[in-house]
């Protein structure tokens, strides 16, 4: 799918990134936001029952006779009884003076009239101490009476680990729920783009339509972008199609009609050194004119391997129609080709690439193999689906033999044959376009070439 | 009068801090160095068994058992240097303080109910209601009484046959009294009246329910308020001539409870202890002949039990020196009438 696409980082993964980030931060700040809130509650629920001990402690005081009698009801330290038995300590002074409870609680004693809370370390233990304070006054003397409660809060721990965990659960849970929705967002956004992909994938190599499907906004300049560019695409294809089959028009047409001309004045001449001159140069207008045809296929062979279309082609019939066509070419050199069917042979592939490969090795064996023998061309399926072809002749010469299908390379054995080195090229370029296999070999007994092709089944 | 006479000295002792006990005695072979030292208010008798029942299970340790007074015991462990190892108590406010204040060890996984201990610190184990002990030949004709109401008519009603007869704690002596006091007078205005009537009739004031179930015996009272239930029910030989009455209008009930001080240097074999005993008195049925009553309470019984006098922060109310001073001068007021 990547294919030749340098890749870095992944739109999805980003914005999953991005996503799973932005909830994970919220998610703390939620875990923050309800823990310190449950801590402002527990805090404040705690004080209120401290002062409302305090209170209850000071409203149970009287004066009399400049004496003061604390009567302190049972509820004012019972209310105090917490799940977890938090210790309480407590403090009565009067004017400063220490009346009962525990000397050692340092109170806030109050110039102000409202309460006052503080943490404080008593007795070895971090108590929150709540400091009330009262006028009290008979018919001589006025009185401040200050009360302080304090409790342990080892509960209020207790509360606050319980909200925490439930917090920590509660983000937790949000950050898991989040991380599936960003998943599936994150999929979900890119599903355009991959449907866009996907259907582009799918076209065949010739097809350089414009995309027409719709497709969400922020991806409207990238189809424009691509539309545009396949648009320019086919035109330059159309062109370089246009040129190549123009170029070989041009270069075939003059030589053809140059060789008439030598043909026509070599009828005319006696004279033998004019008549070798002349001939040397039909040699040399057959050279180029095959030289040039060669050229072209193999042009047209790299531009099509380039973007095979493929269709389903029986070789069988493909090779009957080259040996049908070549035929009266073999029967000039009194040879005969016989084609050797031995079951159905049939590939996905370019109909016009194979049969250029075919004549090629045909065109070969034709080329160099003696008069009056017999070129086999075999076809048959077992692993793979296999064409051969075989000649009488005195075969590739063996030290060259790798580097034969390699361009403009010519065997020892083909001075005085007009050839321009490209046809056992165009040939394993057609086969390797099909993710076939091409062997040359000789027979074992008296020479003969053997060319094999060998394709995966279809 | 010779009972007056022992109760004014045991104040006097307790005031002088000089460590007497009532009793002390040593259990087991201390061959080593582990011997706990037991500081309880509770009679060796009625503790033995349970002691013994320990040192079957743990040859290894000597147990030194002394007996004080609830007060004396709270004085004890609030020594910097005190050096006992676990204190049992009838006070149930006492041992609370001594909780809140620090002085106790808290110890985790022991199997009990939640309203049974305070801080995992303070552990109930016995279930003791107060009551009332009548003598049967001095009712003779007369109805029992069956609240505390039918107690004050019954004396109001006979002033000459009950004058000098009647016996309570001296709350200013005894812990266990002052408790009772204290939550008798929570609960109810009957008991401030109760305690006129008692003191119009010159009530005689006792340091602890031995004695005071001692002169019942000898016939000195008619009427001992306020006494532990089981102790009367542990002497068989009283039966005929003892009524014990549970109030029917409300009847307190006490939890005896046993903690492991902070100091304590055999925290372990301690723990052990605090264990056994719990264990023993929650499940055992093995101690039924012992006269502790056990802790267990009735199957499908939850929370509290009725008129058990709950542990907690509240306790602390009336040991504060001003509520204190309040309610012993009503309480005097009433009772003492000087
Ligand atoms: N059937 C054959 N028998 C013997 N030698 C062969 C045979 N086919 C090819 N060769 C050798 O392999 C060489 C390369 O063949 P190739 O078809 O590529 O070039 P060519 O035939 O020389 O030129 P052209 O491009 O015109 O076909 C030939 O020059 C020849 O030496
Ligand atoms: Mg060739």
């Amino acid at each position: 799918m990547a294919s030749g696409a340098t890749i870095r980082g992944s739109l999805r993964t980003r914005l999953m990134l991005l996503l799973i980030g932005s909830s994970a931060i919220l998610a703390i700040i939620l875990f923050v936001l309800v823990r310190s809130f449950a801590v402002q509650i527990a805090q404040q629920s705690q004080d209120r029952i401290l002062l409302a001990s305090a209170t209850s402690i000071l409203e149970a005081a009287t004066v009399r006779n400049g004496e003061v009698e604390i009567d302190i009801p049972y509820s004012a330290f019972a209310m105090l009884n917490t799940k977890n038995d938090d210790r309480v300590f407590y403090k009565i002074e009067q004017d400063g003076v220490f009346l009962s409870g525990y000397e050692g609680l340092i109170s806030s004693s109050g110039e102000t009239d409202s309460p006052m809370f503080k943490m404080e370390e008593f007795n070895g233990n971090v108590v929150r101490v709540v400091s009330e304070s009262r006028r009290l006054s008979d018919d001589q003397t006025t009185q401040t009476l200050v009360a302080s409660v304090a409790q342990t809060r080892d509960s209020l721990a207790d509360t606050l680990q319980d909200i925490s965990r439930t917090a920590g659960i509660l983000g937790f849970g949000f950050f898991v729920l989040a991380t599936a929705l960003s998943l599936w967002s994150a999929a979900y956004a890119i599903r355009p783009l991959n449907r866009m992909a996907n259907t582009v994938a799918r076209r065949g190599p010739q097809d350089l339509r414009a995309v027409t499907q719709s497709v969400p906004k922020e991806m409207g300049p990238l189809v424009g972008a691509l539309n545009r560019l396949m648009g320019r695409l086919g035109a330059s294809l159309t062109q370089s199609e246009d040129f190549i089959a123009e170029a070989a028009h041009r270069v075939r047409t003059p030589l053809a009609t140059v060789r008439s001309h030598a043909e026509a004045t070599l009828q005319r001449v006696n004279k033998e050194e004019n008549r070798s001159a002349l001939r040397a140069m039909i040699r040399a207008i057959d050279e180029s004119s095959r030289a040039a045809g060669q050229l072209l296929d193999h042009a047209m062979v790299t531009f099509r391997a380039d973007q095979i279309a493929t269709e389903n082609v029986d070789l069988g019939d493909l090779c009957g129609e080259i040996v049908d066509r070549l035929r009266p070419l073999a029967d000039m050199k009194d040879i005969e080709i016989a084609l050797d069917v031995r079951g159905p042979a049939k590939i996905n592939g370019d109909p016009i690439l194979l049969q250029n490969a075919v004549r090629n090795l045909i065109d070969n064996a034709l080329k160099y193999s003696p008069a009056e023998s017999e070129i086999t061309l075999a076809l048959w399926t077992d692993d793979k689906v296999r064409l051969e072809v075989r000649d009488q002749g005195p075969g590739f010469p063996k030290d060259q033999i790798e580097q034969l299908p390699h361009r403009f390379t010519r065997g020892s054995n083909a001075k005085g044959t007009i050839g321009s080195g490209l046809g056992l090229t165009i040939a394993q370029d057609v086969v390797t376009a099909h993710k076939g296999e091409m062997v040359i070999s000789n027979a074992a007994e008296g020479g003969g070439a053997c060319v094999n092709f060998s394709f995966a089944l279809q | 009068m010779r009972q007056l006479f022992f109760c004014i000295a045991v104040i006097f002792c307790s005031c002088a801090r000089a460590q007497e006990f009532e009793e002390q005695r040593s259990f087991g072979e201390p061959d080593g160095s582990l011997v706990l030292r037991v500081i309880s208010s509770t009679d060796t008798a009625l503790f033995e068994p349970i002691i013994m029942g320990f040192l079957a299970d743990n040859p290894a340790v000597g147990i030194e058992y002394f007996v004080t007074g609830s007060a004396d015991l709270n004085q004890a462990i609030m020594q910097p240097d005190t050096n006992y190892d676990i204190a049992i108590s009838s006070a149930m406010d006492l041992q609370t303080k001594l909780v809140n204040d620090g002085y106790a060890l808290e110890i985790d996984n022991i199997d009990i109910p939640d309203w049974a201990h305070w801080r995992h610190s303070v552990f109930g184990f016995t279930k003791e209601p107060a009551t009332i002990l009548l003598s049967k030949s001095a009712f003779a004709g007369l109805q029992m009484p069956s609240t505390r109401q039918d107690l004050i008519s019954v004396l109001r009603s006979n002033p000459e046959r009950f004058r000098g007869k009647i016996g309570t704690y001296d709350i200013r002596a005894s812990g266990l009294g002052y408790l009772f006091a204290t939550q008798d007078a929570r609960t109810s205005e009957t008991y401030w009246r109760l305690m006129e009537v008692m003191g119009n009739l010159d009530a005689k004031l006792y340091c602890c329910s031995g004695q005071m179930i001692d002169d019942l015996a000898s016939g000195r009272l008619s009427v001992a308020y306020n006494v532990i239930g089981s102790y009367a029910r542990a002497r068989s030989d009283l039966d005929r001539i003892i009524e014990i009455v549970e109030p029917a209008d409300f009847t307190t009930v006490m939890m005896r409870t046993a903690l492991v001080t902070a100091r304590s240097v055999k925290k372990e074999s301690a723990i052990n202890f605090l264990k056994y005993l719990i264990s023993a008195r929650w499940n055992d049925a093995d101690f039924s002949e012992t006269s502790l009553p056990s802790l267990a309470g009735q199957p499908g019984e939850q929370g509290l039990p009725k008129g058990v006098i709950s542990l907690g922060p509240g306790l602390l109310t009336y040991l504060d020196s001003l509520k204190r001073q309040k309610f012993t001068s009503e309480w005097n007021d009433a009772l003492v009438q000087k």
